[in-house]
């Protein structure tokens, strides 16, 4: 990316921070709450995402047999299935069938995809939509910015004064109430009057042709009812064998989606349906003569379906809770975190299949893989995964691997046409060991005005961004010289301590910490060089490097595992790692072993304490306050409450953050382009830092990037929780 | 039928804002009297001795569904977890008289309320394949968030209330 790129994409997230950022803040936080309160609420929610899952995979894997069953479903009813190919071919087929009457819209993103309206306006029909967030979008000609709450992004005050512009009512519309009785009107009209009824479809059951749609204001219901030709259109994967199959979804996506137990209106019609019609004559009309189209949308679905890591993204159910759940998408919403149709988290999945990797691109590196979406997700798709192998066809592009002269000068496996800037960070061992090497001579140049001009310059590092200071003495070095000090015959376990690339080079402290931490509780620890986890080439998408990145950490650590030992990891992101994405970097033997034996730090320490270790080995808290912020891919792991429990168990007073991400996420705030998201992100978990309660705490941090994070937006300086129990 | 369901049922009704009414085919009518405000359109009722007053306008025209207070129909079962009723049927109007009133009015045979999801949908399965054409799994009224703050009736009714006929 170039300079000028850089400098554009920064002025559009500025520009959307600014004008739709609380609105989308404001909004999605509340859906995101309602889902973390009404899942909890579920006894069996992790077995019923199995299910939905499982129910998924199946209806998938024999689409084109569902495809044949709903045909015979909706033929035997009276009804007509038409499976388009793509956009211009659904178009055709919809317009047709209009034939220029007025149609009433529900809502339903698969229409937005094709964009029927267009095409539909064109040959001269009019075209309402009728969802009242479609309708704020129509009347103000935007595009939806979330694929559940399509005007998210709007506030009430905008409606009002967009509503009091175009209608010039009466008396002035103001308040929410009157503003959705107004469009109630004047969209009951409309649906009074129009001849054809469009929707989309969450579902549609392969054996009786029933469509499922999950709504809350009745509309798509009045769309149904009041027309006398029902257009449903749908992408083939909304396709599931049998009604009972809808349970499960019916308990999850209002769950998922809007944090409701259920929605207003779960329908199911097996159209054509026979209730009464508004005639032309002031009757209610027999509804007996209805015509019923199903367009099923292939659109790039089917070879998605062959493509083994996009496939997933056709088990999503749209209900956004991977949006919600976003941080980045959290606070800048839609319009910048989405394609031409779909947002949120999944997006990049949808983009790359249906508009292509172009349309992904754009958006894809909001994603910074802090994984928060992952347990969200109803139908347990792993999101980041997808963000970062379209992440990586990006990155190789269509020539990047005919670039053979800088290729074999890098230290990576990338192909040469790789953007600068990912391939620097990607390279953080390298650049880390050559830093550590020339400090301090090199945190001097990197700190010096020219220095960071050039860095901005070259490969976009924000200079208002601190940078890390090199140590002269890597953790490895110091503990080959120290050695260890509990003898084997004395040792109650004994344990390998990861040194993550951070650790060994830059925050040593937390290291030589977490050694005499584990040496006070009689534990032998070694600390084996062995380099980087793979999780900062991952996260430029350079899955390649991380691979081999992984391959020989396992090495390094293997003898160890071998041995029985322990591994002990003090950085979130790399247990992570270890846990998740090691799955799809290594054979699966060695990566289980490496998962098995694998502990996050402080995980460890409870672990030691929970089985008869001495606490009075480690400082007394002595009730002193603590305001403890975990990390997202800690959490994701569920792996907070461990370092609380240690904290308060020797006498530490603790509060925690509840912020999804704290916004650094690794290199990403680094980067000029993102620099201010990042900072805007931030700035929520400093304010939960910064209120009366928690302003004269202690902070600690368990992630690197929190830290580096935290340290900027505060004037306390953050430490990871194990230097609260250093004994020294 | 365990009285299990009809407590949840009744505790999850009012957790979604809807009224329950509890009575019996012999006091259905007086039970009903309070609740419906005219103008009122309803669908007949498939309960035996069990019928709607003639206030309700049970072949009402477009106007007066338009125009209508109160809309009365039945429902075909309810799910207990949820305080959701199933409005089922076609050709009688149930569709449009429980989705363009102010305020619906739900019976429900107190025999047909069901525990949960799964049950609900074993039935639906079943009352889906045996032909019927159209269920609703309707929870509390319509509602919008789209205008900025949460508003209750948006497309549909703004208030509901469930009727429970104890001795069906
Ligand atoms: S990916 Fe999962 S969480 Fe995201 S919209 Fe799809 S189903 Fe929902």
């Amino acid at each position: 990316m170039s300079v000028d790129d850089r400098r554009r994409k920064a002025e559009r997230i500025r520009h959307l921070l600014d004008t739709e950022g609380d609105s989308v803040q404001g909004n999605t936080q509340v859906f995101n709450e309602g889902r973390y309160e009404s899942t909890a609420d579920l006894e069996d929610y992790e077995a019923l995402k199995d299910e939905a899952r499982a129910i998924k995979e199946d209806a998938i894997e024999r689409l084109p047999e569902l495809v044949d069953r709903v045909t015979e479903a909706v033929e035997a009813n009276g009804g007509t299935v038409y499976v388009a190919d793509d956009a211009a071919d659904a178009n055709r087929y919809v317009t047709e069938v209009v034939d220029g009457r007025d149609v009433v819209k529900s809502k339903s993103m698969t229409s937005e995809e094709i964009e029927v309206n267009g095409a539909l306006e064109a040959s001269g029909a009019d075209v309402w939509e009728t969802d009242l967030a479609e309708f704020v979008l129509q009347v103000a000609d935007e595009a939806p910015s979330h694929i559940v709450a399509p005007a998210i992004h709007k506030s009430r005050e905008e409606i009002a004064s967009l509503f009091n512009e175009v209608f010039d009512p009466d008396e002035p519309l103001e308040t929410a109430e009157e503003l959705t009785r107004f469009a109630r009107e004047h969209l009951g009209e409309r649906i009074l009057d129009a001849e054809v009824g469009m929707t989309g479809a969450n579902f549609v059951t392969a054996d009786t042709g029933t469509l499922a749609l999950v709504t809350s204001e009745g509309n798509a219901r009045k769309c149904v009812q009041a027309t006398d030709t029902h257009v449903a259109v749908a992408g083939v994967e909304k396709l599931v064998p049998s009604v009972e199959d809808l349970q499960p979804f019916v308990e999850l996506i209002g769950r998922s989606g809007t944090g409701q137990d259920i929605t207003s209106y779960v329908s199911l019609f097996t159209p054509p349906g026979d209730s009464p019609t508004f005639g032309g004559d002031g009757d209610l009309g027999s509804g007996d003569d209805r015509e019923f189209h199903l367009v099923l949308i292939d659109n790039g679905r089917m070879e998605m379906r062959e493509d083994d890591d996009l496939r997933e993204t056709l088990y999503c159910i749209r209900c956004s809770a991977c949006a919600n759940s976003c941080a980045n998408f959290q606070h800048v919403g839609g319009h910048a975190f989405g394609g031409e149709t779909y947002s949120g988290g999944i997006a990049t999945g949808w983009e790359a299949g249906v508009h292509g990797e172009d349309s992904a691109a754009e958006f894809n590196d909001l994603c910074t893989g802090c994984s928060r979406c992952v347990n969200q997700c109803p139908v347990k798709i792993d999101i980041p995964w997808i963000n970062t192998v379209v992440r990586d066809r990006i990155n190789r592009g269509k020539n990047g691997n005919l670039d053979f002269l800088v290729e074999g000068l890098t230290p990576d496996e990338e192909p040469g046409g790789l953007d600068l800037q990912k391939r620097l960070f990607g390279n953080f061992d390298t650049l880390a060991k050559l830093g550590s090497a020339f400090a301090p001579l090199s945190n001097w140049v990197a700190r010096s005005s020219v220095g960071r001009t050039v860095m901005e310059r070259t490969v976009g590092v924000d200079s208002r961004r601190e940078l890390p200071s090199f140590e002269r003495e890597s953790l490895v070095e110091w503990f080959e010289d120290r050695g260890p000090r509990v003898s084997p015959d004395e040792a109650r376990r004994q344990v390998a301590l990861y040194p993550d690339a951070y650790t060994n080079y830059v925050r040593t402290e937390r290291g030589k910490a977490a050694v005499r931490v584990l040496e006070a509780l009689d534990v032998r620890v070694d600390v084996p060089a062995a380099g980087e986890s793979g999780r900062a080439p991952f996260s430029q998408g350079m899955v390649a490097t991380a691979r081999s990145n992984a391959e020989s950490v396992y090495d390094a650590l293997a003898p160890a595992v071998a041995a029985g030992h322990d591994i002990v990891v003090i950085e979130p992101s790399d247990l992570a790692m270890f846990r998740r994405e090691y799955e799809r970097l290594l054979p699966e033997d060695d990566y289980v072993a490496l998962r098995d034996h694998s502990y996050e730090l402080m995980e460890y320490v409870y672990g030691l304490l929970e089985n008869g270790a001495d606490a009075d080995a480690l400082p007394d808290g002595d009730g002193q306050g603590v305001a403890y912020h975990s990390h997202c891919q800690q959490r994701t792991l569920g792996l907070e409450p461990q370092t609380v429990a240690v904290l308060e168990a020797r006498g530490f007073d603790v509060t925690t953050s509840d912020v999804e991400c704290c916004g650094m996420a690794g290199s990403f705030g680094y980067k000029s382009e993102y620099y201010e998201l990042s900072v805007d992100v931030g700035e929520s978990l400093a304010d939960q830092f910064t209120t009366d309660e928690t302003a004269d705490r202690t902070v600690v941090a368990s992630g690197t990037s929190c830290l580096e994070q935290l340290d900027a937006l505060l004037s306390r300086r953050p430490a990871h929780p194990v230097r609260l129990l250093d004994t020294r | 039928m365990s009285t299990e369901p009809l407590a949840s049922f009744e505790s999850s009704l009012d957790e979604v804002g809807v009224e329950l009414v509890r009575t019996t085919a012999d006091r259905f009518e007086s039970a009903l009297a309070p609740l419906v405000s005219t103008p009122a359109v309803g669908a007949s009722l498939p309960f035996e001795d069990v019928s709607l007053p003639d206030a309700v306008e049970t072949d009402p025209t477009v106007a007066e569904l338009d125009a209508a207070d109160t809309g009365v129909t039945a429902a075909g079962y309810g799910i207990a977890d949820y305080g959701s009723v199933v409005i089922q049927g076609g050709a009688d109007g149930e569709e449009p008289v429980s989705l363009y009133a102010d305020e619906h009015v739900a019976v429900v045979a107190a025999s047909d309320v069901l525990p949960d999801m799964d049950a609900a949908f074993d039935r639906l399965a079943e009352d889906i394949r045996g032909g019927t054409g159209q269920a609703i799994i309707a929870t509390g009224p319509s509602a919008t968030a789209d205008m900025g703050a949460l508003v209750k009736g948006a497309h549909g009714p703004m208030d509901v209330t469930v009727v429970l006929v104890e001795d069906r």
